[in-house]
């Protein structure tokens, strides 16, 4: 990225290193979502529907995991893919696979935690009737999340949010490569220690307008769902 | 019809919550019929039988069978509670998912609906999302949710307690005609009238307790105990 | 909903397996953050790749970090101006042997209006010793890199024992050399920086070179490669090709040919017994 040029001139001539750096975080941060959701959304349903011992302390612990810091996560992971950590063989450390381990690991507590308070609302409201028509309880899980499937979509929303905003994790697994593991956030970084303070808050600007990008199209996509369903 | 359910028999039923008995040694049988209606002041116990019939509670002591059995999950058992729940979908829907739940298999929803959503009067409302119904087609929804199960038992909550004359005579009528049909309706209602006009037998319940039970015909007539008479005129039981 | 979801998430994992399979031949360098800010890397290793289809990917770090990545096993190659700390690399068997590269120069910056009165000095122990006892605000990197190394040295030198000076004038920040820049361009402080990273910096503010050209300040950068025999999964023969390259003639010049402004940043002297 030529380092005179502003932002508003990157975004306009297509300038392939900022395409580049949009794709890579737009990737990064979409697969971690998605598979925070794998995992949490069940995860987070199956603490809102079974009682067991501890249950109480393991909801405080998954809405305290929310606000890990990035950073920390990306240490952690950083230690274990690293050649001489347990996972070394693996090979992952700088890639964005590494970057999208790190951001799964910050986004699913979010997804879960947000998932398990949706559902568990929810369920109040559907606990006579579902027992009522004698539902089992896999198509118990299945309806509820389906049923609460909006709410749920604003938890996966937030979970975006967290990871295309945050730099401690992907930067410290990711190593910031030119052209390789750079994202907008690292690359707001680089560009800041550089000294290129324009162009670090244009792209910043660039960030945030993606960001609202995405969360506009989910509204929009809500709204003609909700219309339909009710 | 087969009847796997029916008669429901209380055995000296007491269930507690705490240390409140909302049934407090109720013995009493539920038979293939004309509808048995229960009424009795709030907090009687009317709900709790309700639910304990259909299986949903578990006695503190006594038993409850089902033509003799202990409880098997409650497929051909429905219930319509007091405030019933509409899943955020559409009415039709809300139908498709109570016969998949009852395990009619797809290729017969289609006809099932149709058929259900006459029979309460709903066809107009077959798309609209179920939570925008007004409170009386919702439960007028709900029926036709519980019918969804082809059951051989319905319990009622007082199914018309918040609505207006027109869809109060909408769902009796339903009412009646599934009870003709051969299935056995448990009703709880506050209505005196809509008692009279429904019970094939009464129930009286006060504190968790079977004050009396008798035929519509007697219990109306000439009511056997004290409570039944003062609960006739209208007056408070303690 | 469900299986258009599913297909999303196929296809992208998919698409992540591919890519990790698609080799393109490449090593990682751990290098310095102030190398990577000169524009250096940007210059040569498009020059590299074009003579040997080899893509470097550069982690770029303190060096310290830099030395810690290579002793993990993370890097193949690891390039870095610290002769002290990259001799002590070597001993511990991390590094196979260290070639001299370049070297270019450490400038102290400071404040146009210059409060502590050390402008135009050639003597950069002589005015450390001014900013002391003037108390002249100074930002570190603090941070274990070649600069911070080379500025521990020369307060050394003067005499001075700066871990106990840490305090309203003094101001280690743990931070890059554009982190350290910035924040005295912000509060009027003097830092000492590479010339490459200072040629560069776009927020210069009100800073000016104020002591420059003591041999003192003199920056040797070397290569290395990560020792195979402890990382087996060491790319060696990439890497020492790109090591190669670096000391060849044809990187040599290639290290000459990067100016900024008209300016040569980085001297090469692989040919220097003694670099």
């Amino acid at each position: 990225m030529p380092d005179n040029a502003s932002a508003l001139q990157l975004v306009l001539t297509g300038d392939p290193a900022l395409v580049a750096i949009v794709q890579l975080a737009l990737i990064v941060s979409l697969s971690a979502v998605l598979f925070a959701a794998v995992i949490g959304v069940p995860l987070g349903a199956l603490i809102a529907l079974t009682s067991f011992r501890g249950r109480d302390a393991v909801i405080v612990l998954l809405n305290t995991m929310m606000g890990l810091p990035p950073v920390v996560i990306g240490l952690a992971v950083y230690l274990l893919l690293s050649r001489s950590g347990p996972l070394g063989a693996w090979g992952l450390l700088f890639t964005p696979q590494a970057m999208v381990i790190a951001q799964t690991i910050l986004v699913t507590p979010i997804i879960a935690a947000l998932a398990r308070q949706t559902i568990e609302d929810l369920w109040t409201e559907y606990r006579d009737e579902l027992a009522a028509m004698s539902v089992g309880p896999l198509r118990r899980v299945t309806t509820l999340i389906w049923d609460a499937r909006f709410s749920l979509v604003t938890a996966l929303l937030a979970g975006f949010g967290r990871a295309a905003a945050e730099v401690g994790a992907v930067i410290i697994v990711g190593g910031n490569i030119d052209g390789f593991t750079r994202t907008m956030t690292t690359a707001i970084a680089l560009e800041t220690s550089k000294g290129n303070l324009p162009l670090a808050i244009g792209l910043g600007l660039v960030l945030i307008a993606i960001v609202l990008a995405v969360n506009a199209m989910a509204w929009a996509m809500r709204r003609a769902a909700e219309r339909l369903a009710g | 019809m087969t009847a796997g359910d029916l008669p429901i028999r209380f055995a000296a039923v007491t269930i507690e919550a705490g240390t409140v008995a909302l049934l407090d040694n109720v013995s009493l049988a539920l038979e293939r019929g004309a509808p048995t209606v229960l009424i009795g002041p709030n907090g009687a116990g009317k709900t709790t039988l309700l639910r304990a019939a259909m299986g949903l509670l578990a006695p503190t002591r006594g038993s409850i069978t089902w033509d003799g059995g202990a409880q098997a999950p409650p497929t051909r058992r429905a219930i319509v509670f007091q405030r019933p729940t509409m899943l955020r979908r559409s009415a039709v829907a809300n139908l498709r998912f109570a016969l998949a739940a009852a395990g009619v298999p797809r290729p017969q929803h289609a006809a099932a609906t149709a058929r259900l959503l006459t029979l309460v009067g709903l066809e107009h409302a077959a798309e609209r999302p179920a939570r925008r119904l007004s409170a009386g087609e919702q439960q007028r929804l709900a029926l036709a949710r519980a019918l969804a199960r082809d059951p051989a038992v319905l319990f009622l909550d007082e199914p018309t307690a918040s609505l207006d004359p027109a869809s109060t005579k909408a769902i009796e009528d339903v009412i009646r005609a599934v009870s003709l049909d051969g299935i056995k309706v448990v009703l709880a209602t506050h209505d005196l009238g809509e008692a009279r006009r429904l019970a094939g037998d009464v129930v009286l319940l006060h504190r968790g307790r079977i004050v009396e039970a008798a035929p519509a015909a007697t219990f109306f007539g000439r009511p056997g105990t004290e409570e039944g008479r003062k609960f006739l005129a209208g007056e408070l039981l303690v | 909903m469900m299986r258009r979801s599913l297909a999303i998430a196929a296809a992208v994992l998919f698409a992540f397996a591919a890519s990790a399979a698609a080799q393109t031949k490449s090593i990682v360098v751990a290098s310095t953050t102030s190398t990577q800010d000169s524009g250096l890397f940007g210059y040569l290793l498009p020059l590299f790749k074009a003579r040997t289809g080899i893509e470097v990917k550069v982690v770029a770090l303190g060096t310290g970090q830099a030395l810690d990545t290579a002793r993990r096993g993370d890097a193949d190659v690891v390039f870095v101006h610290a002769k002290s700390e990259e001799l002590k690399f070597l001993a511990q068997g991390f590094g196979v042997k260290r070639y001299p590269v370049m070297y270019n120069d450490f400038v102290l910056v400071g404040p146009h209006d210059d409060p502590a009165g050390i402008k135009g000095s050639v003597d950069i122990v002589a005015a450390l010793k001014t900013l002391q006892a003037r108390k002249a605000s100074f930002i570190s990197r603090g941070d274990r890199s070649g600069t911070h190394i080379a500025e521990l040295k020369l307060w050394k030198e003067a005499g001075i024992d700066i871990s106990s000076e840490k305090g309203a004038w003094y101001k280690s920040i743990g931070q890059g050399m554009g982190a350290a820049l910035n924040t005295a361009a912000a509060s009027g402080g003097y830092v000492l920086s590479d010339r490459g990273t200072w040629l560069s910096f776009r927020n210069k503010s009100d800073l000016v070179i104020v002591v420059e050209g003591d041999k003192r300040l003199f920056n040797q950068y070397g290569v290395m490669l990560v020792n195979p025999a402890k990382y087996p999964s060491v790319k060696k023969e990439l890497g020492q090709q790109f090591i190669d390259w670096l000391v060849s003639r044809e990187g040599q010049q290639a290290i000459a040919g990067y100016k900024i402004d008209g300016e040569q940043l980085f001297f090469p002297d692989a040919a220097d017994p003694d670099a």
